[in-house]
């Protein structure tokens, strides 16, 4: 009796999932995070690309998201939990997403795919990306023009293309306004641990680093900036709460109009495989407001750079260029190729210390 | 490679702040130990006491209270650990792997409404005539109170356990549970003590990570010092002023091989990177392989009165 009305109600249960499952016509989007939404950083910012295809779509879209996920074997559990829950697009937001993504796939044709930071595509994969290195041109910039004591500290998570590309175009820029200038770069081998990235932040500042730039997701090399009165720049996302007196700009990744843009490609059937890396000019690169510490002269130049890059009238990849070990890697005034970019292995010439490999 | 860079005496300074919440997690870890039982639920209390103290210090403005409710809140998730495994005799790694999990959700759970806050933080304190000494004073005497407090619980815990009564007999527990009761003593009273002090620890350990070392709160910011703290216990053989030892060994490795990075030293970086876990591990198979280690012998087994 009691097998038969648990039988009942799990077929009433059975009913009534399918019931919905078959009034619903909304177009779900899954979310894979590396960190925690609150990072104050890179997941944050694709949080808030979230948040904004919601407030987009309203009724007709549902998002859901898994935040904290690791890069590697426990991300396709998720990605396939999600296309199991009917996923619609699934992005999936950090570059150790990228062959688990592939993967996954593979089993859902009729899933589309959306991952950031890599390279590689499939006929329901798409690839984004931001040109973070055009914000990472400006940084350096009024990192060579302000520092003191001419270095720069420079936390680093993993030696991946889109990170090494960072370093090469803050310290190019640097160095081209200030011929001393060194740069420290750390790497911590993590994007996402607070107090590790504060004790790399601690010993740039103990070596004598007076500004530093993350390529981190956290806010804590910003709160150690603070803390011993040095010059930062901010990550993917405005770090001002963490730094009011230390940050000098934050790069901030502006994911909410390609979130936006893909969703409704999707609404519309015509979503095909891309390859998307857009920069400042797209509006997927921002800046957040420039403290009154830059000196105005610098601050023009800055914002001259900006605009410069906006209408593509500079690249901030132009020759003349050498590599680190000497050799010619662009002839004045050429220009990298994104090809080049995408897959960057090596220093520019004038930084000192090896990428790990 | 410009070693010259390296300053010796900040490093030093920081190798302790670096070290203090291992530290603390493992002289409490310690504790339990030597009353034989195995608590692996240290990162999740941990990090309870990172969220609750970061919670508390945000909201009143004191990181002091923050602190002691931090203690307190690790302890009361320990007591959830006690009651589990002293009264309902449960198997104690899988009830304390347990505990690191249901820690872990939890302070997911109560840090959502701080994230990206920042606290309020422990001004350093410069102890009078000891901070002015060259070198030493800036080395060892112009931190937090934190880091005092740490070494002094280093040899409160040492002088304790080796000289008191109650160490021994928190000692006797630890070796055997039934001589011990055979003698009359609460085997279970006395490891739920020590328990609660473990779990105390392990609270101040994780909001000294919220509260100093990162003013901040994200979540899962621990990042596995409590594993660590658990591995310096069994490094340590057991014995408090080698936990300091190992806990500064690890965090001076930690810092050092940044350091060395931020000098661009011609290491390796994938080998500086794990050099403390290497040490560390180097360090635990020396110590096996001499054998008798000192564990206590009744480290893990469940006791009940009636066997």
């Amino acid at each position: 009796m009691k097998r038969r009305t648990l039988l009942a109600s799990a077929a009433a249960v059975a009913l009534a999932f399918s019931g919905t499952a078959m009034a619903e016509d909304k177009t779900k989007v899954g979310f894979v995070f590396v960190g925690p939404v609150g990072d104050g950083g890179w997941t944050t910012e694709h949080n808030n690309g979230r948040l904004a295809v919601e407030e987009a779509f309203g009724d007709k879209v549902e998002t859901v998201f898994q935040e904290k996920v690791p890069e590697g074997a426990d991300s396709e559990r998720v990605m396939t939990q999600m296309a199991l829950s009917g996923a619609d697009l699934i992005f999936t937001t950090s570059f150790g997403y990228m062959d688990p993504t592939i993967n996954v796939a593979k089993k859902f044709p009729d899933v589309k795919f959306e991952h950031a930071t890599g390279y590689r595509q499939s006929e329901n994969v798409s690839s984004y990306s931001a040109r973070f290195y055009e914000g990472r041109a400006v940084i350096g910039h009024i990192a060579g023009k302000m520092t003191k004591t001419n270095k720069v500290g420079y936390i680093a998570s993993f030696p991946i293309p889109e990170v090494i590309r960072g370093i090469n175009s803050a310290y190019l820029h640097a160095k081209r306004v200030n011929p001393d200038v060194e740069f420290s770069v750390v790497w911590v081998y993590t994007w996402e641990d607070a107090a590790k990235e504060a004790d790399a932040a601690e010993a740039l500042i103990n070596q004598g680093a007076d500004i530093l730039m993350q390529h981190t997701d956290t806010t804590a090399p910003m709160l150690k900036a603070e803390e011993a009165g040095i010059l930062a720049f901010g990550q993917a996302s405005d770090m001002i709460a963490a730094g009011p007196n230390a940050q000098l700009t934050s790069i901030i990744d502006d994911w909410a109009p390609y979130y936006i843009e893909r969703t409704q490609a999707v609404m519309d059937g015509t979503w095909g495989s891309q390859n998307t890396w857009h920069g400042i000019k797209e509006g997927m690169v921002a800046f957040a407001d420039m403290s009154d510490k830059i000196p105005t002269d610098v601050r023009a130049e800055a914002l001259q750079m900006i605009e410069d890059l906006k209408d593509g009238s500079y690249h901030a990849f132009t020759g003349p260029i050498n590599k680190q070990d000497g050799s010619a890697w662009l002839a004045e005034g050429e220009t990298a190729d994104d090809g080049t970019l995408a897959g960057m292995s090596f220093y520019v010439e004038g930084i000192t210390g090896d990428i790990p490999n | 490679m410009d070693l010259s860079s390296i300053n010796p005496v900040l490093l030093i300074a920081s190798l302790m702040v670096s070290a203090t919440p291992i530290l603390l997690a493992a002289l409490g870890e310690l504790v339990v130990e030597k009353s034989g039982v195995l608590n692996l639920g240290v990162e999740g209390m941990m990090i309870t006491g990172a969220i609750c103290g970061f919670a508390i210090g945000v909201n009143t403005g004191s990181p002091v209270l923050g602190f002691m409710f931090s203690a307190l809140c690790g302890a009361l998730l320990s007591l959830a650990f006690g009651i589990l495994t002293q009264y309902l005799l449960s198997n104690q790694v899988a009830t304390g792997l347990g505990l690191t999990l249901v820690g872990l959700g939890l302070s997911s759970l109560i840090g959502k409404p701080y994230e990206g806050i920042k606290s309020p933080t422990l001004q350093k304190m410069e102890l009078p005539l000891l901070s002015d000494i060259p070198i030493f004073g800036k080395m060892f005497f112009s931190h937090d109170p934190m880091v005092y407090f740490s070494v002094a619980l280093v040899a409160a815990v040492w002088a304790v356990l080796k000289f008191s009564r109650a160490g021994l007999i928190l000692r006797a527990v630890g070796e055997s549970h039934d001589a011990a009761h055979a003698l009359g003593y609460k085997v279970v009273r006395i490891r739920m003590l020590a328990i609660l002090f473990g779990g105390a620890c392990a609270g101040l350990a994780g909001a000294y990570i919220s509260l100093v070392r990162v003013p901040q709160w994200t979540e899962g910011m621990t990042a596995g010092a409590g594993w660590i703290a658990l591995a310096i216990v069994v490094f340590a053989s057991w014995k408090p002023w080698r936990i300091l030892i190992g806990a500064y060994l690890f965090g001076g490795v930690t810092v050092l091989q940044l350091n060395l990075q931020a000098a661009g030293a011609k290491v390796p970086i994938e080998v500086l990177s794990m050099s403390p876990y290497l040490i560390t591990i180097t360090v635990l198979v020396i110590i096996s392989a001499r054998g008798n280690h000192g564990a206590p012998a009744a480290l893990g087994k469940i006791f009940h009165a009636s066997r």
